[in-house]
């Protein structure tokens, strides 16, 4: 059951080979028993998985198949479900169940999805780890080779990312602000991708940085993304970024091809110190593509060094406006005080953990009067000079390749000490959050201690189809099998 | 630009975190390796450059300014601290 893709398994379903109870069963059952190793559910939902599944099961005994009837999902904690707590990995919002669905999550299930419950995440979707969530870390199902240490997942989507990975669902919803979808897909040997700003819906999901904020799927393969994606896509008139543009055949996208394509490579991305079997990948992607019949072109993007430093005023700015709301008063934990201001100051230090109170006071800080200027509004500027760099590329290429992140996962508990050194993971990947681009990360290989590397495809504003076309091609040149440790042998 | 620790104490009272003196002294230090960090951006030429508020490539939309939902009472309490009846209870927050 567990080597099916989300693909096969939809079309085994169809084909009434199997049920969506066996499947969803089947499910359930790896999270009983992996999830006190892995962590990746912080609540999981069985029973009304199990109810989801029979209703599936009924829908296609009558022949009624949605795009994705009777698939097992894992929904991470930052999506709003009606009825089913929603955490955003704090504890803050640890009481707080929705009596609202998310647009995202209302599309899945529109579209037939069984929920098999809300999975881990960096607190707020602040960190690179998951280690920052209040409910625990979340282990990698993979290892180094010979050494059983645990490796975090990544982050912020680490749950999503493990969860999809140790064959705990078929796929997983996840957001991405600075990187928060393809890092952990890089991590974990999955595929990821950040579709263009607006293109899915930001309603009823806690917010992070608003600019930033975009749902995606993670799934074992890149088609599996694609068909995920067609589903929790599309305009919603309760977003007002969300954008009035049709939903195209993305899976059909994935069979493309890339022949005649220009494929770019930003030389910017040659990073000082980077692995070397990190730039080995990334010359067997393009040697991949060129084979398939893309041509390779360098190109440059100037300020991509300026990216994350960008980000850490940009994001913690919006994020400090955000997340004003939680002070005990309405909704959500409460600290007792003995004036108003004291109940203020103690709920929230009380119920946000350290990276999320470090960020909340850099953005108060870069906002406050006689500092706007001096940073806010001069980071501004720079992310349209990122921005620029992206859309004068584009006139030269149809899509760009680069490392996913500049190295395999790494140990929990490593890189705590310096907020900057857990800031630089991000660094391939949060200039396209600023730009508002689709990026997707791909399997490719495994570095020299069996971990997974992920290379990352960036297209142009709203042209997804182009980005799975690359993608599919650098997964199906790449033939990635490679099983993580905790499945293998199973 | 380095913060001292009046600032810190500052920046939090704005934000409104408690932070207390066994802390200032480490916050102090995080706030100021990050802002050190960012100060790399004053090496860039931002003249006659237009800032970019967002990523969204398109107009903001408006919409009819007419009811959309309602008659949701019991949703809208389900979260609630405290309720007196059909009415939401919060702590006093005006003075």
């Amino acid at each position: 059951m567990f080597e099916l893709s989300l693909v096969e398994a939809r079309d085994a379903l169809r084909a009434r080979k199997i049920s969506s109870r066996e499947l969803t069963t089947a499910y359930v059952g790896a999270i009983a028993q992996l999830n006190p190793q892995i962590n990746a559910y912080i609540t999981p939902t069985a029973e009304a998985a199990l109810a989801q599944a029979e209703a599936a099961d009924a829908a296609l005994a009558k022949g009624e198949a949605a795009p994705l009837t009777g698939i097992p999902l894992a929904i991470k904690d930052l999506f709003c479900t009606q009825g089913v707590r929603t955490t955003a990995g704090s504890k803050i919002l640890s009481p707080f169940v929705p009596p609202y669905e998310s647009t995202v999550t209302a599309n899945l299930l529109r579209d037939g999805a069984v929920f098999l419950g809300k999975v881990n995440m960096d607190e707020f979707a602040m960190g690179s780890s998951n280690m920052t969530s209040a409910y625990g870390g979340v282990t990698n199902p993979w290892t180094r080779r010979g050494d059983n240490r645990p490796l975090v997942p990544g982050g912020s989507s680490g749950g999503s990312a493990a969860a999809v990975a140790a064959r705990m669902a078929l796929g997983a919803t996840a957001t991405d602000t600075g990187g928060s979808i393809r890092q952990p897909a890089a991590f974990c040997g999955i595929a990821g991708i950040k579709p263009t700003y607006g293109r899915c819906s930001r309603w009823g999901v806690v917010a992070f940085a608003s600019s930033l904020d975009q749902a995606g799927p993670v799934a074992r393969t890149v088609e599996d993304c694609a068909v995920m994606l067609g589903s929790m896509a599309g305009f919603d008139p309760k977003d007002s970024t969300s954008a009035d543009i049709a939903v195209p055949d993305f899976a059909a996208a994935c069979r493309r091809g890339v022949k005649g394509l220009r494929i770019g490579v930003p030389r910017e991305y040659r990073m000082e110190g980077m692995p070397a079997e990190i730039e080995a990948l990334w010359q067997q992607g393009l040697a991949w593509l060129r084979e398939a019949g893309a041509t390779i072109v360098d190109v440059s993007l100037p300020h991509t060094k300026y990216g994350l430093a960008t980000y850490y005023i940009v994001a913690p700015a919006e994020a400090s406006s955000n997340l004003a709301r939680y002070d005990g008063v309405r909704f959500g934990a409460r600290s007792q005080g003995r004036d108003l201001t004291e109940l203020y100051e103690n709920t929230r230090a009380d119920g946000f953990g350290a990276e999320v109170q470090r960020r909340i006071l850099i953005g108060t800080y870069v906002l406050s009067a006689g500092y706007y200027d001096a940073y806010y509004l001069r980071a501004q500027k720079v992310r349209a000079l990122i921005l620029r760099d992206f859309t004068e590329a584009f006139e030269k290429v149809d899509a760009l390749l680069t490392p996913a992140t500049p190295s395999a996962a790494f140990g929990q508990g490593e890189k705590m000490d310096d907020p900057v050194t857990m800031y630089l993971n991000d660094i391939f990947t949060v200039p396209v959050n600023m730009a508002g681009l689709p990026g997707m990360s791909v399997p490719a290989g495994l570095d020299a201690q069996g971990l997974p590397l992920g290379l990352q495809v960036i297209g142009r504003p709203f042209d997804e189809e182009t980005v799975f076309a690359v993608s599919a091609a650098i997964e199906r040149a790449a033939g990635f099998t490679a099983v993580p440790t905790i499945r293998a042998g199973v | 630009m380095s913060l001292d620790p009046a600032t810190v104490r500052r920046i939090a009272r704005l934000a409104r975190l408690r932070i207390d003196d066994a802390q200032v002294a480490r916050v102090q230090d995080d706030l100021n390796g990050i802002l050190g960090w960012i100060e790399q951006l004053n090496e860039v030429d931002v003249t006659g450059v237009e800032p970019l508020t967002g990523a969204a490539m398109m107009a903001m939309r408006m919409r009819e300014d007419v009811v959309t939902d309602g008659d949701v009472q019991e949703a809208v309490l389900s979260n609630a601290p405290d309720r007196e009846g059909p009415f939401y209870a919060v702590p006093k927050v005006v003075e």
